[in-house]
């Protein structure tokens, strides 16, 4: 397999991760932490939104980022021709 | 049948079935005593990843944690769980690729120098054996509780099942076991938190429930919580009280020590393939969810519960009486936790009542003197019994607490065996076979993988029933040192070309000692009281709370890595080859056959 090709699977790779990791921070940093004066006009079950990402909401999005990233990742290993086989 | 017979059915009957497990999988190998062989399917790895992971810290006590401080504490049910992601998408499926059994391995084999080897050697037994201490004094406590046996024979009854299964089974035996830890742990802290959802919401589904309607008052559940707790002078339950920048810091050093933790990333090592690396991350994280979205839930319903115990007819009215607290059967629970030392009240004023407020409130002293107070007397509530004690104070019955009473021994338990397995193969692997007797036979490194790990088992349980005073602050030492040397080290070896060895020993040894020094100036030098210069109360550093270092000994780590490597010799070319056929998944199962 050629370089050029690594290359290109490592850079799809890389960007996959660094968009994860943007909403990764987002939701629980962001959301659940800095960002919760923002919202704290949308109501929540007797609270705000930010609480709720903190509690809940951020745990939510990370198992939906992992899942997210073995789905393309492991799609991505076989347009590249990378796949264990 | 009465109460001690019944969590003696419930403990025996699951250390029959550990035992049992242990027997059915005994390893042959040393691939089945590290790995398991490679075999672990992925939902099945994700269960044992989610027990191993899954402490007497995340079962007994975050929940007391989060009911106690309310919004603040959310950092732990963030941090311990937003570590997957990283674990997921920086580490798991290139450690699995490289096909090797330690972690320490990789990052001998990555940085091309034994010293790196034995400095992540160092860190893993030091950041696992602090960490098994705080398990072992769990065992004790909980066999104490529910057997009424001493905490000496309880731990040594623990201490005996673990070695059967971990001893002969290695990673096999303990991942099988783990599953079935899981099971019964799960449905431990589930089960009373849906009947406690159900009585004050009439939501089956915990997690719902906390953003639901009080029924007795009509109000959302939390919105009720936050009114009758500011009544008695605490702080507003939903609202940030700490310091922002602190607490965004710690989320963040719990998520990278988490990720960084040797016996949590090992796991990984027993899947058959990459792609199984990448589900098996997510599968952990829903069983760790599980738990996790539960947890609030439990802490928010048993502080509106506990609290209104104490006042049963509301805030305004006449606090519970000492009588009552000593006749009534649904306070009975508190009698019997009162015998442990953990829990006290005190009639201080002589009213016969109990009053419970916050009395270090200004607000409050007012209030207090016109009612003719004389300070809160609910003198002593440790926070680590609100699991325990849930299905008592919710008036659950007798199998529930049994049940709890597994459910807490299998989280400690499980942990533990978790950890023992990344010591003895640090031992085994790392020490013997890779720098003391290279020349050892596979069948003379299984052995004496199970004479380290039957070392450590005996290790453990003596500090567990001589807990060294520091036993409770260790915990944030461990994530530390995971934080500040390991996930960086491991990470910049995969993701970087550059890090050569000389960076990443500078860089491992620079993070781990500013962050060890960081923590013993506020904890006390080697955790010796008195010789701290300064608190977590008053930091060094602004706001930083030396259990917040984590991630700024990470920052060192990298930038003193990068630094090093680029004043030094680049990479060896096969180590760039090593980094090239890490990234890709192909031959993932030819490194396997290598072993």
């Amino acid at each position: 397999m050629s370089d050029d090709k690594n290359n290109a699977y490592w850079s799809a790779n890389l960007r996959i991760i660094m968009w994860s990791l943007a909403v990764w921070a987002l939701v629980s940093f962001g959301f659940g932490i800095l960002l919760r004066p923002v919202l704290s006009g949308i109501a929540v079950g007797g609270t705000d939104l930010g609480f709720w990402f903190a509690q809940q909401g951020s745990i939510i999005v990370f198992l939906a980022l992992i899942f997210n990233y073995a789905w393309r990742m492991n799609k991505l290993d076989c347009e590249h021709g990378v796949d264990e086989q | 049948m009465d109460q001690f017979t019944i969590n003696l059915l419930f403990v025996g009957a699951s250390f029959a079935l550990y035992i049992g497990i242990a027997v059915w999988a005994r390893a042959g190998s040393t691939s089945e005593f590290y790995a398991a062989g490679r075999g672990v399917h992925p939902v099945t790895n994700g269960m044992a990843t989610a027990a191993d992971w899954m402490s007497a810290a995340s079962f007994i006590s975050m929940a007391g944690l989060i009911a106690f401080t309310g919004y603040d504490n959310s950092t732990f049910l963030m941090g311990w769980t937003g570590g997957y992601v990283l674990l997921a998408l920086l580490l798991a499926p290139y450690l699995r690729k490289f096909g090797k059994f330690t972690v320490s391995e990789f990052i001998g084999d990555r940085f091309y120098s034994k010293t790196a080897r034995l400095v992540a050697v160092i860190c893993l037994i030091v950041a696992s054996t602090t960490y098994v201490i705080g398990q072992m004094t769990g065992v004790g406590v909980a066999f104490g509780r529910f057997l009424e046996v001493s905490n000496t024979a309880g731990l040594l009854i623990g201490a005996c099942v673990v070695f059967a299964y971990a001893v002969f089974g290695g990673m096999k035996g303990v991942t099988y076991t783990q599953v079935a830890q899981y099971v019964v742990l799960i449905l431990a802290y589930t089960i009373p938190a849906i009947f406690i959802s159900l009585q004050l919401t009439g939501n089956p589904i915990p997690g719902l429930g906390l953003f639901g309607t009080h029924e007795a008052s009509g109000e959302p559940l939390l919105a009720k919580l936050d009114q009758i707790v500011t009544e008695l002078g605490f702080n507003e339950y939903t609202s940030h009280h700490g310091d922002t920048f602190n607490m965004v810091l710690f989320t963040l050093s719990l998520m990278i020590g988490t990720a960084g933790l040797p016996h949590v990333i090992m796991r990984f090592f027993t899947v058959p393939k990459v792609s199984d690396a990448r589900w098996s991350a997510g599968w952990a994280l829903v069983f760790i969810a599980l738990l996790y979205i539960t947890a609030p839930a439990v802490g928010a319903m048993a502080r509106l519960n506990i609290t209104e115990m104490f006042w049963p007819d509301g805030t305004d009215q006449a606090a519970v009486s000492v009588e009552t607290i000593e006749s009534a059967p649904e306070y009975d629970w508190m009698l019997t936790w009162q015998k442990t030392g953990l829990l006290d009240w005190e009639d201080k004023n002589g009213d016969g009542l109990i009053q419970y407020y916050n009395d270090g409130s200004e607000a409050m002293a007012a209030m207090a003197a016109a009612n003719g107070w004389a300070g809160n007397e609910l003198t002593k509530f440790n926070r680590d019994i609100l699991v325990l004690a849930n299905p008592e104070i919710a008036n659950l019955p007798g199998w529930v607490i049994g049940l709890v009473a597994a459910g807490g021994l299998a989280a400690a338990l499980s942990t533990a065996a978790g950890l023992l397995l990344a010591i003895s193969s640090a031992v085994s692997h790392d020490l013997m076979k890779g720098q003391l007797t290279p020349n050892i036979s596979e069948k003379g490194e299984l052995l004496s993988a199970r004479i380290a790990m039957a070392v450590a088992i005996v290790v453990a349980t003596y500090l567990g029933l001589n807990p060294p005073g520091f036993a409770a602050q260790t915990v944030a030492l461990a994530f530390g040192l995971a934080a500040a040397s390991i996930f960086p080290a491991l990470m910049m070896g995969i993701f970087s070309t550059r890090i050569n060895n000389h960076g990443a020993v500078a860089g491992m040894v620079a993070g781990l000692l500013v962050t060890l020094i960081y923590i013993f100036l506020h904890k006390g030098w080697f955790f010796i009281p008195g010789t701290n210069s300064f608190t977590d109360a008053d930091p060094l550093l602004g706001t930083i709370k030396s259990t917040s270092f984590g991630a700024i000994g990470a920052a060192i780590n990298f930038t003193v890595a990068y630094t090093v490597s680029s004043l030094t010799k680049e990479l060896p070319a096969e180590i760039r080859q090593l980094v090239e056929s890490v990234r890709v998944p192909r031959g993932a199962a030819a490194a396997q056959a290598d072993h």
